[in-house]
C-alpha cells in the first residue's frame, strides 16, 4: 500500500526555518540599508496577502468539490485542507501587520488630517475602526470555517458517520457564499484602498481570478514536492491533468478580467480612472507587459495540449512561472500606490519577504499534512478518484 | 473485399469484453456504432488520439491573424476614422474582434474537418446498418478480406457472444 503517513523530516523543517530566518534577515538588512519603511511594509502586505490567498483558494478548491459532490479530487483533498490551515496563521500576521503601523504607513485614507473632499465622502466605509471590524470578521469567518471543514472531513474519515459528510457539505456551502462576498470586499479594503481615489467595480473579481490561478499553481507545486518526496503515489496523471486544466482555464479567466478592466478604462478615457494605468504603464512598463506574458501567454501556449498537463516536466515549471507572475500582478496592484515609481524596485526586501513567507507557508502546510493520513481512504468517493479517467 | 459482417451486443460491458476477445483472435474491426460514447472503447480498438484539436488550434490561429490583420488594415490604411482621439492603430479595441474571429474559425474548422473526415454532412451517403444503433444496440463492422474465411470469422464472433451476425455485401 501507498505511504499514507507523511513524515516531516528534521531536514525539511530546518530548510523551511532557514528560509524564514533568511527572509527576516533580508527584510531587516534591507530596512537598515536605505530601503524605505514604505517599501518594506508594501512587501510584507504583498506576500502576506498572496500566501493567505493561496490558502483560501486551497479551501475554495475543497469546498467547491465538496458542494458539487465530485469524487476525483479525493486523492489530493488532504493537501488542500492542509494548505488551508495557513489561513489563521496568515490572518494573525496580517492583523499584527496592520496594528503595528502597516495601516498608517500604506493607506492614505488613514491620514485623517489631510483628507480631501473625495476621501471625506468615502469615510463612512474607509475609516479605521470599521476597517478593523471588517478585518476581524473576514479573518474570523475564514479561519473558523477552514477549521471546521477540515475537522469534519477528518472525523468523517475516522468515524465514518454520514452526519459529518452532510456537515462538511453545509459548511462548504456556507464558506462559498461567505468567500464570494468577503474575497471581493477584502480586495477593496486591503488592495484597492491603497489608491483610495481610484475605483473599479471589477476589481474584487479581478483580484480573485489572479489568486485563483496563483492558488492552483501553489496546489500543483505542493503536490509536486510531495510526489518528489515519495508520497501521494495515488495521485496519477488523470488528477494532475484536471488540476492543469484549472490552471489553464483560470489563467485565461484572469486575462479576460484583466482585459475587461483595462479596456473599459482605456475606452472611456476618464482622467480619474486612467491615472491608475498611466501610473503603472509609465513607471512600471517592464512589469506591466511581463505580467501579461507570464500570466497569460505562457500558460495559454504551454498548457494547451493534453500531454503538457499530464507531464510534471511541463506542469511544474509553468506553475512556478504562474506563481511568479501573480506575485508580479500583486506587485503591480500594490507598489505604484504605496512606494511609487521612483522608489520601487527589485531587491533584497522583495526576495526576502517572499522567501520568508514561502518558508512559513511550507512549514504550516507540511506540519498539518504530517498530522493526518495523506488520503481519505474511507471516503465513499475514494474509489471513484482511483478509477478516475479523463479523456481531454 | 466487397463483403462485411455486422454484429451487435446489447450492453457496453459485453461489447468491450467481446471486442477484446475478437481482436485477440486476429479479426479486424473496422467500425463500432454505439448510441453513446463508451468509456475505454478507444483503448480496446487501439485508436489514435483525435487530431481535431490541432485543426482547432490552426483554425483559431488563422482566424486570429485574419481578424487582427483586417482591422489593422481597415483602421490605418483603408478607412481611418478618428474615434474620440484614440490612435488609429488601437490594439485594445481590436482584441475582442480578434478573439471572436479566433473562436469562429476554430469552431468552423472543427465542424467541417469532422464532417469531411467522417463522410457526413450534405451530399454524403451512409449505410444504416441497424436502426437501433441510436437506441440500445452496440453494433460493430468486420470487413471480409477473403471470402473463404467468412465462416471462420462468424464462428469467432458467435463464440464471443455477439448477436445478430449478418454477412452483407457493399452496395
Amino acid at each position: 500500500m501507498d505511504k499514507l503517513t507523511f513524515v516531516l523530516k528534521k531536514k525539511t523543517v530546518t530548510v523551511l526555518l532557514v528560509m524564514i530566518a533568511v527572509g527576516l534577515l533580508a527584510i531587516v538588512i534591507g530596512y537598515f540599508t536605505g530601503t524605505g519603511g514604505n517599501r518594506v511594509a508594501a512587501n510584507l502586505l504583498l506576500n502576506n496577502y498572496y500566501f493567505l490567498s493561496m490558502a483560501l483558494i486551497a479551501l475554495f478548491f475543497v469546498a467547491v468539490h465538496t458542494v458539487a459532490q465530485s469524487g476525483w479530487q479525493m486523492t489530493v483533498q488532504r493537501v488542500g485542507e492542509a494548505m488551508s490551515a495557513f489561513i489563521p496563521v496568515g490572518g494573525l500576521l496580517l492583523i499584527l501587520f496592520f496594528l503595528l503601523g502597516g495601516l498608517h504607513t500604506l493607506y492614505p485614507w488613514t491620514h485623517e488630517e489631510h483628507l480631501d473632499e473625495i476621501l471625506i465622502k468615502k469615510q463612512p466605509y474607509l475609516n479605521v475602526p470599521f476597517f478593523y471590524i471588517r478585518l476581524v470578521v473576514y479573518l474570523g469567518a475564514w479561519s473558523l470555517l477552514a477549521h471546521y471543514i477540515r475537522k469534519s472531513s477528518l472525523a468523517f474519515d475516522s468515524l465514518g458517520q454520514m452526519s459529518y459528510f452532510s456537515r462538511m457539505r453545509t459548511l462548504s456551502a456556507i464558506f462559498l457564499v461567505v468567500y464570494a462576498l468577503t474575497s471581493v470586499m477584502s480586495a477593496w479594503d486591503w488592495l484597492m484602498s491603497l489608491d483610495p481615489h481610484w475605483f473599479s467595480t471589477l476589481y474584487g473579481w479581478y483580484v480573485f481570478s489572479s489568486m485563483l490561478a496563483g492558488g492552483f499553481a501553489a496546489l500543483i507545486l505542493v503536490i509536486f514536492v510531495l510526489k518528489r518526496m515519495g508520497y501521494l503515489e495515488l495521485v496519477n496523471d488523470e488528477h494532475m491533468h484536471d488540476l492543469g486544466k484549472y490552471l489553464f482555464g483560470f489563467s485565461i479567466f484572469w486575462a479576460y478580467l484583466w482585459f475587461s478592466q483595462y479596456m473599459l478604462i482605456w475606452y472611456a478615457n476618464m482622467p480619474e480612472e486612467t491615472i491608475y494605468f498611466i501610473e503603472r504603464h509609465n513607471h512600471f512598463s517592464g512589469v506591466f507587459y511581463v505580467n501579461l506574458i507570464l500570466n497569460f501567454v505562457v500558460p495559454f501556449l504551454l498548457l494547451m495540449t493534453r500531454d503538457s498537463k499530464r507531464v510534471f516536466g511541463i506542469l511544474a515549471p509553468v506553475s512556478m512561472i504562474v506563481i511568479v507572475g501573480h506575485w508580479l500582478d500583486l506587485y503591480m496592484m500594490i507598489m505604484p500606490g504605496t512606494v511609487g515609481g521612483e522608489h520601487a524596485g527589485f531587491g533584497l526586501v522583495e526576495i526576502g519577504a517572499f522567501v520568508g513567507f514561502l518558508g512559513l507557508f511550507g512549514l504550516v502546510t507540511f506540519w498539518m499534512l504530517a498530522k493526518t493520513p495523506l488520503a481519505p481512504v474511507n471516503h465513499p468517493y475514494f474509489k471513484e478518484s482511483m478509477d478516475y479517467h479523463t479523456n481531454y | 473485399m466487397n463483403k462485411y459482417i455486422t454484429a451487435y451486443y446489447n450492453d457496453e460491458e459485453d461489447l468491450l469484453k467481446g471486442l477484446r476477445e475478437i481482436l485477440k483472435k486476429g479479426v479486424k474491426v473496422a467500425d463500432v456504432l454505439s448510441p453513446f460514447p463508451v468509456h475505454g472503447l478507444d483503448t480496446v480498438l487501439g485508436l489514435r488520439r483525435s487530431r481535431l484539436t490541432r485543426v482547432a488550434f490552426w483554425g483559431g490561429a488563422v482566424g486570429a491573424i485574419l481578424g487582427f490583420g483586417f482591422q489593422a488594415w481597415v483602421f490605418t490604411k483603408a478607412y481611418p476614422l478618428n474615434f474620440g482621439g484614440k490612435p488609429f492603430f488601437a490594439v485594445p479595441a481590436f482584441i475582442p474582434v480578434t478573439f471572436e474571429m479566433a473562436v469562429l474559425f476554430a469552431a468552423f474548422s472543427m465542424v467541417f474537418a469532422y464532417l469531411i473526415h467522417n463522410n457526413l454532412g450534405p451530399g454524403s451517403r451512409n449505410v444504416i446498418h441497424d436502426e437501433r444503433i441510436t437506441d440500445d444496440r452496440f453494433l460493430f463492422v468486420v470487413p471480409i478480406e477473403d471470402e473463404q474465411q467468412a465462416g471462420a470469422i462468424e464462428e469467432t464472433l458467435k463464440a464471443a457472444g455477439a448477436l445478430g451476425i449478418t454477412l452483407k455485401t457493399k452496395e
